[in-house]
């Protein structure tokens, strides 16, 4: 019988420990493909953060390095640095990056630093058990703003890609959602384009990938697809921002 | 042919971090180290290596975890409170075992301090620092030549027992101009580094990490480090003495009040004093075993530093209790002038002080 799927050569036999219905899995499957494909697995070097994908370095078959919270970026910014050949990726979720990482994501981004960055915002702390992010939408519920954010006590939430298109550094950033077939397929495409654009040497990508957390936004997976499409969607609207 | 340069302590060790063979230079502005990322701005491009101002000590330590990681050299300089926001880094690196090395130019503190010199910081630098039980490998250079000398020293220490390397100055250590030796020829050793993440060709992946959330092996992996902390007391202390054979009373102190501290010696031989001078060039591993053989002897200790009392406990625990051990210290960014520890010595004498027109109390009043 032909074998028409299999697991892909980017991934190690460990099984994923995320939640059910939890995007993570999906979108580490896709950077496994896309590292097959492009056979680029022995010379990449990822970057992975603290917060739910805290365990990524068991799943993906390149090399990989555990950051401290928020320092992916300084640390991919050394290993690319010291091996300008490799392929090097941090994989970093909202509160790693846009909150407590803020300022080494916006820097590696100005100094137009040649490595991808997949960003994965499902606006919670889903790890800690559903905090409050720099993400999360204005009124909606978390365990440390539970009458839903208010701007007025918690601020506004931060659009990464839109602040980040400002500088001058980045090549590419694009806001992706994989909650269809065909957000599947931009997903990679857009990873995929990430990654190519650092083998050509022009800089700084970032892909933003909208993500759900069922278990702490209590939804059905279904129900959080539904929810990033139409809630999210709108204050994080997809699309392209920077290619050049 | 001229053997010799006249340099700042600051820019003697960016040479040796040269002679060293350093890959990276990864640091952030703060005095009174300046002239470190200025220099190497310079040296490193010119020597084909890599030179980042980063946005932060943070970022600074965190792409030295980096460089570290693809199996490279790399470094970082700072002071007080600049090496206190890379504490967390360091934390990871030496639970990551990885080499590098850190200086840390030492100011007055707590707090932003004052950008005179200090040594405050030497709890940080021995005992940790960062969170967690973990130890740097600290080396104390007295002189510009030191600072040049034990840059590739740092290195070779680190990369040997894949720990972070700390060379723990002083401002005036950092801003004094001194001849230095150039034409050392340094025995460079490349170690192998088959746990490098420099891309997975040949090989399964490496992973490099400090998570491990199972008790047994998270205390497994403290009691690896803890073995290694042992073999470095073992074979990697280092000391200077001076006239202690026959001292009754041994000055110890390490970077600049050591060189004040050997001013005091002569000063006080010459009225009849026997009193020697023991200076730790590794704080840690710390010359435990030869204090304690000292004060066995019945030697007495004076601790001499530019801190309220820190490495005086570490003199205390080395002698316990064999013998006595008496402190003078200065803070702030004060420095103790010669006289001043003479008196300290007399007093332990029997000898009433000498006055002095020369007083570090006035001078700091100006």
């Amino acid at each position: 019988m032909q074998k028409v799927f299999e697991r892909p050569k980017g991934l190690t036999d460990t099984e994923f420990t995320y939640c059910a219905g939890c995007l993570h899995s999906t979108i580490h499957r896709l950077i496994a493909e896309i590292m097959e494909e492009m056979d680029i697995i022995h010379q990449t070097v990822g970057v992975c953060p603290v917060g739910c994908a805290v365990f990524m370095y068991e799943y993906m078959a390149c090399d990989i390095i555990e950051a401290s919270h928020g320092r992916a970026p300084s640390v991919a910014t050394g290993v690319k640095r010291m091996l300008p050949d490799r392929l090097v990726f941090s994989y970093q979720g909202d509160g790693d990056l846009a909150s407590i990482g803020t300022a080494e994501i916006v820097h590696a981004a100005g100094r137009g630093e040649n490595i991808s960055v997949i960003f994965i915002n499902n606006t919670t702390y889903g790890m800690t058990g559903g905090q409050m992010a720099p993400t999360t939408l204005i009124g909606q519920k978390t365990t440390t703003c539970p009458s839903g954010r208010d701007p007025h006590v918690n601020g506004y939430p931060i659009r990464v890609c839109e602040m980040l298109a400002t500088l001058d550094g980045p090549s590419y950033i694009e806001r992706v959602a994989p909650t269809s077939p065909a957000g599947m397929s931009k997903t990679k495409k857009a990873i995929k384009h990430a990654f190519q654009n650092q083998i050509d040497g022009k800089g700084f990508s970032l892909v933003e990938v909208l993500s759900n957390c069922p278990t702490n936004w209590r939804m059905t997976p279904i129900d959080s697809f539904k929810w990033i499409d139409e809630k999210m969607s709108e204050f994080f609207p997809v699309g392209v921002f920077v290619d050049r | 042919m001229a053997t010799k340069k006249l340099l700042k302590g600051n820019i003697a060790l960016c040479h040796g971090a040269v002679a060293a063979r350093c890959d990276a230079f990864f640091g952030y502005p703060i005095t009174p180290q300046n002239e470190v990322p200025e220099c190497m701005s310079e040296l490193m491009p010119a020597n084909g290596s890599v030179f980042i101002q980063a946005e932060s000590e943070v970022s600074a330590i965190n792409m030295v975890y980096g460089a570290a990681c693809a199996g490279k050299r790399a470094m970082t300089s700072s002071s007080s409170p600049g090496v206190s926001l890379k504490q967390e880094g360091i934390s990871y690196i030496a639970a990551c075992e990885l080499p590098c090395v850190i200086v840390n130019v030492q100011r007055g503190g707590p707090g932003l301090g004052t950008i005179l010199p200090g040594q405050a910081d030497y709890f940080q630098a021995v005992k940790g620092g960062g969170h967690g039980d973990y130890k740097l490998l600290v080396l104390a250079p007295w002189s510009a030549q030191e600072c040049y000398e034990f840059m590739p020293l740092a290195f070779d220490l680190a990369d040997k027992y894949r720990n972070p390397s700390m060379i723990l100055m002083d401002a005036i250590i950092g801003q004094m101009l001194e001849p230095v030796d150039m034409h050392k020829n340094f025995d460079i050793v490349e170690y192998p580094k088959p746990w490098a993440t420099n891309g997975a060709r040949g090989r399964a992946h490496n992973i490099i990490n400090s998570l491990w959330i199972d008790p047994k092996t998270m205390e497994g992996l403290n009691q690896k480090l803890q073995a290694k902390y042992a073999d470095m007391q073992v074979h990697e202390v280092r000391f200077k003495e001076y006239q202690t054979e026959d001292a009754e009373l041994v000055m110890v102190a390490y970077g600049s009040p050591a060189r004040i501290c050997r001013s005091v010696v002569d000063m006080a031989r010459e009225e009849g004093m026997k009193v020697g001078l023991l200076r730790p060039i590794t704080l840690f591993p710390f010359p435990a075993m030869q204090i304690n053989d000292m004060a066995k002897d019945g030697k007495r200790f004076l601790v001499v530093e530019m801190s309220c009392g820190q490495m005086v406990e570490d003199v205390k625990l080395a002698v316990n209790g064999a013998s006595d051990v008496e402190f003078y210290g200065r803070s702030g960014g004060a420095v103790p002038t010669p006289t001043e520890i003479l008196n300290e010595v007399r007093a332990r004498f029997g000898k009433p002080p000498v006055v002095s027109h020369y007083s570090s109390r006035k001078e700091s009043a100006v």
